[in-house]
């Protein structure tokens, strides 16, 4: 099985829509042994899905903002496994007024938070990790992107945000080299999870996806993100890194549809 | 299941799981407004009425849903 035998930390289940259930789910299914992490009130949904895994996995406390939730994490998998092979960074977060068409409004402080939350973590969960990917020797980091390279509407400082993770991932890519450590990141066309939901205009993304992917789109069905997550925390992927791997029925390749 | 049966086993889990306040629970009672249930608590709430009755409930019946009575209703509807 694809990920026979790895050991892996996925941030960001919040319901069983979420592209990480999908992850985890996938993942347990070629043979992975799988925890979640999970965040304040959030948590109490991640505790529900779990329970929709095909192997209930137990579930952390990880505030990706917190030194203590980190050392505690790391603590008790240390402990639990002795080392980590790879981990599925679904981390994002931006404030109402840095979403939703106020581009020009947004003070820099909700700026800053959506650029802290949704690009700066993957530094933070990679830095975090590394003393357990060291144990594995070496290891995969996959992150959840949405393709900012273009303006989209609505989509404002959250995009900017995903353009610094694609940078971020770059970054990550050239400095865990040496440790045998691989950063990527998928880059998803849209689908209908809570997180989605939340963005003002969601609606706009779904409607112009499906005509102009030469191969269609499904926003109810992650499972196609998730597969990708799944190969580039495998084996399979073993001299790839630094890399945007598009997900997204090929949308990004083409500049409008024949109809649109 | 009999209606009065799902409001009671409702109001239990919206006391017990979702840490609502029991004295303002009725039938009329709106989520966000009278409940004040975030957007997080909505979709926490349609997991535990999922884990809850066995039942499962997409989006476009999840909309219809701002009363406790409309969840009841959605509930009974599922169950048959």
């Amino acid at each position: 099985m694809l990920l026979q035998g790895k050991r892996l930390v996925i941030t960001g289940v919040l319901t069983d829509d979420s592209i990480a259930f999908h992850t985890a789910r996938v993942a347990q299914e070629q043979g992975a042994r799988v925890v979640l992490t999970g965040f304040g009130r959030a948590r109490r949904l991640t505790e529900r899905s779990a329970k929709r895994l095909p192997e209930p996995p137990d579930v952390y406390e990880l505030d990706i903002t917190s030194a203590d939730d980190m050392a505690a994490l790391v603590a008790a998998l240390d402990e639990r496994w002795g080392g980590v092979d790879g981990a599925l960074h679904a981390i994002a977060y931006a404030p109402e007024d840095a979403l939703g068409g106020r581009f020009l409004e947004t003070p820099a402080e909700s700026a800053g938070t959506a650029f802290l939350t949704s690009a700066f973590s993957y530094k933070t969960l990679a830095v975090g990790l590394l003393p357990l990917f060291r144990k594995a020797g070496g290891g995969a980091l996959v992150t959840l992107d949405f393709d900012n390279s273009q303006a989209w509407p609505a989509y404002d400082w959250m995009g900017v945000a995903k353009s610094a993770l694609q940078s971020v991932t770059r970054y990550l890519a050239r400095d865990l080299g040496a440790d045998g450590i691989r950063v990527n990141a998928v880059s998803a066309g849209p689908l209908g999870t809570v997180a989605a939901k939340s963005i003002p205009g969601f609606s706009v993304f779904q409607d112009v996806w499906g005509g102009r992917a030469p191969l269609g789109w499904d926003v109810a069905d992650p499972e196609p993100v998730a597969k990708m997550a799944a190969v580039l925390l495998s084996d399979w992927a073993t001299s790839t890194t630094g890399e945007i791997v598009h997900v997204d029925g090929g949308f990004h390749a083409i500049a409008a549809a024949p109809t649109e | 299941m009999e209606r009065a049966e799902v409001e009671a086993k409702l109001t239990d889990l919206l006391v017990d799981e979702l840490g609502l306040d029991r004295d303002k629970i009725t039938m009329e009672a709106t989520f966000e407004e009278d409940l004040e249930v975030d957007s997080l608590g909505v979709v926490e709430l349609l997991m535990a009425l999922e884990d809850n009755f066995g039942v499962a409930i997409p989006d476009e019946e999840a909309e219809r849903i701002t009363t406790v009575g409309e969840a009841v209703t959605v509930v009974m509807e599922k169950l048959g």
